[in-house]
């Protein structure tokens, strides 16, 4: 398979007509795994939900390209089919719609009419990733996301990434809210997936999470722009020493807190 | 003098009617009575519904003359969809007003279960059916259209289920609508003490849009600790003035389950009552309904509990789009000494459209402290962030609004107890929906 690139550029996007993102610029191809840190309300989860297409959150200015596709012209399912996956943070639940039928329509609008996965190859894929997900095999026959813990909702975000192999996955705080044995789970399944097919945005809070997936980069956001690039090792001073001696470093006046958004699923 | 009905079915033509059909005296004095109250009572009143300017007495031909050709091999496809010819051991199915095929296992007869067409039935087991035909759970003069039904009915069925007999595979009736002449059904179901019995019906129409009337009563009576789950898909044609009543009465420790499944296409007035009559009676009514076109609906879904401890829950999900209306009325009824009783209703409505319009009443009626009651009720929109995030795994827009909507139904659809007619409804939500 071809290498795919993911190219934002000059991003600004708007909530409710106030301005979030204020001039993003990354660009993420296949075999990569970036991270993107910051302390709060910095904008990172809006940059997941404007990649992906989120009804609420405006483009106001830039691009975002996959493989010289404009992504931010097509609609959300069109840009998953493209080969982006969001691994969100707070999943709907959708009520009557089991995980299986949910998991299998969602592969089969990927791979097209007469050309449908058949029932035995996804079943059987069905349980290999939920076994080393370790996740209950009645999973499968839940309704989508309702009545999960948090932690199988973070898992069953991982499950839908693992079966749809997409190229370029964004992971929205994917370890919030789990325990360490549930964050390694998670982290397994991720690193199951590092190909040269694959590249991956892991949005996080915490250095925790990079103990157990090994980022090539790691990105700085504050005030809505990613301020800093480096390798893992940035990961590891942020963790020591956290984020005022970047603040310092770029002049950077507190007011991450007057940044704070509601953070929509 | 009658306003309502026409002319030639007067006093004496109700006369002659049953009298062409040999009833019993009881019968015929039952009709005659009804058929003097019919203008002297009042339409019924659903509720947020204005239902005076719809027809649904008037007609020009009381019973159809034309039979079907051939046995049930002939029907149509769509009929045919609904029945497992080689293995429905237990199946009464008729055509218009008249019956054309009926069985019922051996092994069942030998236990006195009974599974006749109405008429057979008043007949053969007249004292049985006169016991509980419109005596317990409907009455002829409720109001006009419980009257013009006992004076004027023209078909149903009679299912009996003697005391302590476990009848294990569902029983099905399928009512076929076809000619212009009004259907006029009675469904009998009683189950004796400690017995138990599925039963599951269809009402379909063959053609795809007609002018005519059908008013169907079934009374449904679960007698001491008897169990009752009674499925029901309708599918009657654009045009089609559907006045439905379906009553239950549970006994002490009796179980009524409703599955209904009500898919017309023409305007519809439903009432779905379950009376808990005796003490740790239970009843369960879930119902899906569809509106589409510009079709208006109302569906009066009604527990009353009298009996100590008694337990009722109402569920009813509903999806409306085009310039269709549906409303939802759920009524919670606890009497004086029903104590310790549980009234729980849910009601639901999904709105496709702009011009669609959607109710939900819930009402509880609480007469008796040491009781438990409650409800919900929401009417809304498919809500865009449960699109998104469907849509964000590569599912089309039209194919996760489709998702939304049978996940909306599931709750009622997964209950209906024969795989065929579950099959079948789940068919008609896909066409109705698209």
């Amino acid at each position: 398979m071809a290498s795919s690139t993911l190219i934002i550029k000059d991003l600004h996007v708007a909530v409710e007509g106030k301005e979030i993102l204020k001039g993003v610029n990354l660009e993420v191809k296949t075999g990569e795994f970036h991270a993107i840190m910051g302390p709060n309300g910095t904008g990172k989860s809006t940059l997941s939900a404007a990649i992906m297409g989120h009804p609420k959150y405006e483009v106001t200015k830039g691009t975002v390209t996959l493989d010289g596709q404009d992504v931010l012209e097509m609609e959300v399912d069109e840009r998953a089919r493209a080969g982006l996956f969001l691994a969100m943070q707070y999943p709907s639940e959708i009520s009557g719609v089991t995980n299986a039928d949910f998991l299998r329509t969602a592969i089969n609008s990927r791979r097209g009419e007469g050309n449908e996965i058949p029932l035995m190859p996804f079943i059987k894929k069905l349980d290999q990733t939920m076994q080393l997900l370790e996740m209950d095999v009645n999973m499968g026959q839940r309704y989508v996301n309702e009545g999960f813990s948090g932690g199988e909702k973070k898992r069953n975000e991982i499950l839908q990434l693992m079966m749809l192999e997409p190229k370029i996955a964004i992971l929205d705080e994917i370890d919030s809210g789990l325990d360490i044995d549930a964050l390694k789970v998670v982290a397994k399944g991720i690193n199951s997936m590092r190909n040269e097919n694959f590249g991956c945005i892991i949005i996080t809070h915490y250095q925790r999470l990079l103990n157990y997936i090994t980022p090539d980069y790691v990105h700085v956001m504050m005030q809505g722009r990613i301020v800093k690039s480096g390798g893992p090792e940035l990961a590891l001073r942020l963790e020591a020493e956290g984020y005022d001696w970047i603040k310092k470093e770029l002049g950077i006046e507190d007011e991450t807190e007057d940044e704070e958004v509601g953070q929509e699923a | 003098m009658t306003i309502d009905v026409q002319n030639p079915f007067d006093q004496k033509y109700v006369e002659s009617f049953s009298a062409g059909r040999s009833e019993p005296e009881w019968l015929k004095t039952f009709r005659l009575n009804a058929y003097e109250r019919i203008s002297q009572l009042e339409l019924p009143k659903p509720d947020k519904t204005k239902i005076d300017k719809w027809n649904f007495t008037r007609f020009t031909e009381h019973v159809s003359e034309k039979a079907p050709a051939g046995g049930i091999e002939q029907l149509p496809e769509k009929v045919k969809s609904l029945i497992d010819l080689e293995n429905a051991k237990n199946l009464y199915v008729q055509y218009d007003q008249q019956p054309i095929y009926a069985s019922l296992s051996k092994e069942l007869a030998d236990q006195g279960v009974i599974f006749t067409d109405i008429l057979t039935a008043v007949k053969e087991h007249g004292d049985l059916v006169k016991k509980y035909f419109m005596t317990e759970a409907v009455k002829a003069d409720d109001h006009r259209l419980t009257a013009f039904h006992a004076a004027l009915f023209n078909g149903g069925a009679f299912l009996y289920i003697p005391k302590n007999v476990q009848v294990e595979e569902p029983v099905q009736a399928v009512y076929i609508h076809d000619e212009n002449a009004p259907l006029i059904n009675h469904v009998l179901v009683v189950a004796d003490d400690n017995s138990s019995v599925t039963y599951v019906e269809n009402y379909i129409s063959l053609r795809e849009a007609s002018d005519g009337i059908v008013n169907i009563v079934s009374e449904v009576i679960a007698n001491t600790n008897a169990k009752i789950v009674y499925g029901a898909v309708e599918t009657l044609a654009k045009g089609v003035t559907a006045y439905v009543n379906r009553r239950g009465v549970a006994g002490k420790d009796a179980s009524i389950q409703w599955a209904l499944g009500l898919m017309n296409d023409g305007n519809t007035v439903s009432e779905n009552v379950t009376l808990l009559v005796g003490d740790g009676s239970y009843g369960d009514t879930k119902t899906v309904v569809v509106g589409r076109g510009e079709q208006t609906q109302n569906f009066t879904t009604k527990v009353i509990h009298f009996g100590k401890a008694s337990e009722g829950f109402i569920l009813q999900h509903g999806v409306v789009k085009d310039k269709s209306s549906v409303v939802f009325n759920g009524i919670g009824k606890i009497e004086h000494g029903a104590s310790k009783s549980n009234a729980q209703q849910e009601s639901r409505v999904l709105m496709l459209s702009e011009k669609a319009r959607g109710d939900a009443n819930p009402i509880l009626l609480i007469d008796e402290d040491d009781v438990l009651a409650g409800h919900a009720a929401s009417v809304g929109r498919v809500d865009p962030i449960q699109l998104y995030y469907l849509m964000s795994r590569g599912i089309p827009k039209a194919e996760a609004e489709r998702l939304i909507i049978h996940g909306f139904l599931a709750p009622v659809v997964n209950q209906l107890p024969i795989e065929g007619v579950k099959k079948q409804l789940i068919e008609v939500i896909e066409r109705k929906v698209k």
